[in-house]
């Protein structure tokens, strides 16, 4: 065991931070996958035609094919398109996609997809007469926004974004393909140095089973509390 | 304008890469179908041993990344001298056959959760009277319980195959050239991502699409009694009841 010890002999420190790593690659993803997944939702709902088929295109393209695709797709093409842009505002130099940024975005458009499908379900499940309640009271949309619809789709939503986060988690897995050292690059890197694959490898697969517990159990905490005003049969 | 003879050939370097693929999907599905069967029957059954392995073994899987799971098998069981002198050694040192062993571990532990939710969806009243009747033990499951439970588990199974379908790529991080690996190694060569990426990304969706109808086919075949009776019998019914 000295071998997952802290410091310089060890790699306890070492998958400790690629730890924080895949952590941080998760939140951000799954934060940009909220934005992308709210946007997806309206424009389903929008009942506009060309925004739902935009919307439809979306979600049915990014969950019918791999993820590790999208990234090999972003890590290769993001930093042309990047260029292509700043060329466009005018800046002619080279820019690039790091790792970090590259598995932040592939990861949030694919999950985006997904949560649209969560946060749209949401928003139907809110009971019509009450958004008809709510007109009635002459409520101007924002308002009825925030006081009618938000509250009631972010606990509906909870339990779908929940598994959401848990896909998240495990797809960050892929991101090692582009070299960011998060928990499975770094025990590659271990695997490699040590000839110990087994030993890294089952590390790994315990801090992401620690990662998604600890994550269903918050899940578990955070439905009981949206759910505390509801009665219960 | 887009380049059609780039285009061209880079379809036909993945087509390449299908049968690999197919093999993938339809062996680590039916094996893990055959797996997730009777993990699903341990994790409802009496006996809390039998339980608590079925539950550790889904808890297992479903917790971490598939990724990790394929380089345990690949790499990690190298560091086993056992192993490696062991009869299984031909096969686990194949990235083909540790794919497939990823796999079909990894869609039993999900296929179980879905086959356990079918299950515990078929209703009360069918297994008592299939009890009254004098049923029990496999014969009940036989004939009651796993037909209505596998009718009832079909839509999420179905999206269980489409994510299988996606988990293939995954193989190609163990030097296997399916669709993403080739798709990989164009991209690499002649930096032309988005061109490839269409390509391979409009196969894969058309492959989820096929698989899609199919299993909506197989849902309509398998629940007649869930559709209105076509016209000619209830003509005949409504005329019986006449006279």
């Amino acid at each position: 065991m000295g071998l997952l010890s802290w410091g310089d002999k060890g790699w306890g420190d070492e998958l400790a931070l690629a730890t924080l790593m895949t952590l941080a690659v998760a939140s951000c993803a799954f934060l940009l996958g909220l934005v992308f997944g709210s946007l997806g939702a309206t424009a389903k709902l929008s009942r506009i035609r060309p925004l739902v088929l935009l919307a439809d295109a979306y979600t049915t393209v990014l969950r019918g094919i791999p993820e590790l695709l999208v990234i090999y797709l972003l890590f290769f093409g993001g930093g042309g398109a990047l260029r292509f842009v700043v060329k466009m505002f005018g800046y002619d130099g080279y820019v690039e996609l790091n790792a970090f940024t590259t598995g932040v975005i592939a990861i949030g458009i694919v999950n985006g997809a997904y949560s649209t499908e969560a946060i749209r379900g949401a928003v139907l499940a809110v009971p019509k007469g009450q958004i008809e309640a709510a007109k009635a009271y002459g409520m101007p949309p924002w308002t009825m926004f925030r006081r009618i619809l938000a509250p009631q789709v972010l606990r509906y939503a909870l339990p779908s974004l929940g598994n959401v986060w848990q896909l998240c988690l495990k797809e960050t897995a892929l991101i090692s393909v582009t070299g960011l050292v998060e928990i499975m690059r770094q025990s590659t890197i271990g695997a490699g140095s040590t000839k110990q694959p087994f030993t890294f490898y089952a590390c790994a697969a315990v801090l992401y089973l620690v990662l998604t517990s600890l994550s269903s159990l918050g899940f578990a905490r955070a439905e009981r509390w949206a759910d505390r005003g509801v009665r219960r049969s | 304008m887009p380049d059609f003879a780039f285009l061209w050939q880079t379809l036909e370097k993945l087509v390449a890469g299908l049968p690999l693929l197919f093999q993938l999907v339809s062996i680590s599905l039916a094996a893990g179908f055959v797996l997730a069967v009777p993990v699903a029957l341990m994790r409802l059954s009496p006996v809390p041993p039998l339980r608590w392995i079925a539950s550790s073994y889904v808890f297992l899987f479903r917790g971490t990344p598939l990724l990790v799971q394929i380089f345990l098998i690949y790499y990690g069981l190298s560091q086993f001298v056992e192993i490696r002198g062991s009869a299984l050694w031909p096969f686990l040192r194949q990235p083909y056959w540790c794919a497939i062993l990823a796999l079909t571990l990894n869609t039993g532990a999900y296929g179980a959760e879905i086959i356990r939710g079918g299950i515990q969806s078929v209703p009360w009243g069918q297994v008592e009277a299939a009890r009254v009747c004098g049923m029990s033990g496999l014969l009940l499951l036989r004939r009651i319980i796993l037909p209505i439970a596998l009718r009832q588990a079909l839509p999420a199974y179905s999206s269980e195959m489409i994510l299988m379908v996606k988990a293939t790529s995954l193989a190609s991080t163990i030097t296997l050239l399916e669709l993403t690996g080739i798709a990989h190694k164009i991209i690499s060569e002649t930096y032309r991502a988005i061109e490839v990426f269409v390509v391979a990304g409009a196969i894969y969706l058309l492959i989820n699409f096929l698989l899609t109808r199919a299993m909506l086919a197989l849902e309509y075949w398998l629940s007649p009694h869930l559709r209105d009776a076509p016209a000619a019998a209830r003509a005949q019914e409504s005329a019986a009841l006449v006279h």
